[in-house]
């Protein structure tokens, strides 16, 4: 498969070049997050306040990974379902996050908010979470540690595989993907 | 009457926590393999190829095939000539403490589901199904649940007019619906009839039911070949990205039921369909 390697920070001019369905090796520093981290850190915008983390042209990774073993930077960390992310995304990529790592369908608020804004929404392969974790090189905590798992980590990643799941256009692949699959042995039947 | 200590049956938790974590079933790993001689697209093959590399990186470094080491749940067989010396609950949420902590599982467990939410730390406590049943032996059999799937999961009480037809839309339904979030390629466990336990019950049963095997009755057996093809044709693919390989099972099983009911249960499983048994 002829990869795209990107290095990050992920630009709003490099998200806009991204098309669904592009495969894609992730080279650079992401953050972490799930529900509880999101819900805090939305909670601080409703309170004017300022967040930890900046999430200019960032990329938020949706993981809690299993506790690391002597060794390794990380224990397995595959994608967790993004749908639960979905109330909160939109207000991360008004302010400037760039990129979303995961497994499953967005809602249409967060596909209009990365179409306005400019941001892509990469997946990984659920269950591959062994193999992800070989890619992720250093973790530390930025916030959050009572979360455990949960909490904010910073990662250093290196050729992370991903694919564009849905674009800054709107582009999405798990519409795209299974239609031309159906197409394809309709063909054939006919 | 056999006398078996608690101690006993928590090694043999301990043991089963960590196999079925590490280590995926050849089952499963061939009908992945196999799925990507079937695949046309470069992208899905590639995800297929992930997988299987994952499930060997995991088996070789006794690391989690998944992050999500799910909630802890347990089949036991008790033989009716057992008698358990010392606390069986205790002994399993145990091993169940011991081996989350030390195979570097993760915990992710809440003891209160709407309100406060707290992790209880240990991934305790254990889901523990149990029967009696004749003789003198223990059967236990682990399967832990990760979420992704288990939230894709329906059950719904159909009238019996419903018949053969409204089953097989709804577990289609179910698939096609839950699309690239429960994890695919994934195994489908059915539980037809029942109550609306019993049904719920029977279909997780069946997600541990090995890739390949069949209902011992033709009607059912010919059911799930008929229900993975045509779910195979749903186009929905390995990680939802589009492909030929959508489910590896549909395992259904069937219980008595009442005169005015026909439940269906469909308890959807990703592919990291962790399992692991023995007997004592
Ligand atoms: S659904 Fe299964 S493979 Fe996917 S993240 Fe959960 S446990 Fe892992």
């Amino acid at each position: 498969m002829n990869e795209k390697r990107i290095r990050l920070p992920l630009t709003r001019e490099t998200a806009r070049t991204l098309r669904a369905g592009e495969t894609v090796l992730l080279t650079g520093s992401i953050y972490t997050g799930r529900d509880a981290a999101h819900k805090r850190l939305i909670q601080l915008l409703d309170e004017g306040k300022p967040l930890p983390i900046d999430v200019k042209d960032q990329v938020i990774y949706y993981v809690g990974p299993a506790p690391a073993s002597p060794g390794h930077a990380v224990g397995s960390a595959g994608p967790t379902t993004s749908y639960r992310m979905d109330s909160y995304a939109p207000r991360l990529i008004e302010l400037g996050l760039t990129g979303m790592i995961g497994k499953g369908k967005r809602n249409q608020a967060v596909i209009d908010a990365m179409k306005r804004y400019g941001a892509v929404y990469f997946g990984a392969v659920g269950g591959a979470a062994a193999l992800i974790a070989r890619r992720i090189k250093k973790s530390e905590v930025v916030c959050y540690e009572d979360l455990g798992s949960e909490a904010i980590h910073r990662f250093e990643i290196e050729d992370f595989p991903a694919i564009v799941l849905i674009d800054s256009e709107g582009g999405n692949l798990y519409e795209t993907g299974p239609a031309a699959y159906r197409a394809e042995i309709e063909d054939e039947a006919q | 009457m056999r006398e078996i200590p608690s101690s006993v049956i928590r090694e043999a938790a301990v043991r089963l926590i960590y196999e079925a974590s590490y280590r995926i079933g050849p089952d499963i790993e061939a009908a992945i393999r196999a799925g990507i001689g079937r695949e046309r697209s470069a992208a899905a093959r590639g995800v297929l190829e992930q997988i299987a590399e994952s499930y060997e990186i995991a088996r070789a470094e006794s690391v989690a095939i998944c992050q999500d080491t799910g909630m802890a749940v347990f089949f036991f067989e008790i033989g009716q000539e057992v008698h358990i010396i010392g606390p069986f609950e205790e002994a399993v949420n145990d091993a169940v403490r011991e081996a989350y902590r030390d195979g570097y599982l993760r915990k992710s467990v809440v003891a209160e589901p709407m309100f406060e939410r707290v992790n209880t730390g240990d991934n305790t406590p254990a889901v523990i199904h149990m029967r009696l049943v004749p003789g003198d032996r223990i059967h236990i059999l682990f399967t832990p649940k990760g979420f992704g799937s288990e939230n894709m999961s329906r059950i719904r009480m159909f009238p019996p007019a419903a018949g053969v037809e409204g089953m097989k839309r709804f577990v289609i339904e179910t698939v096609a619906e839950a699309g690239p979030n429960p994890c695919p390629p994934v195994i489908v466990g059915v539980g037809v009839g029942g109550t609306f336990e019993q049904a719920a019950l029977t279909a997780k049963r069946m997600t541990a039911r090995p890739v390949g095997s069949h209902n011992a009755d033709p009607r059912y057996a010919a059911l799930e070949d008929e229900l993975l093809a045509a779910i195979n044709r749903l186009g929905v693919g390995p990680a939802g990205i589009g492909g030929a390989t959508t489910a590896l099972a549909v395992n259904i099983d069937y219980r008595p039921t009442h005169i005015a009911g026909m439940p269906v249960a469909v308890n959807m499983c990703c592919h990291c369909a962790r399992h692991a048994e023995t007997t004592l």
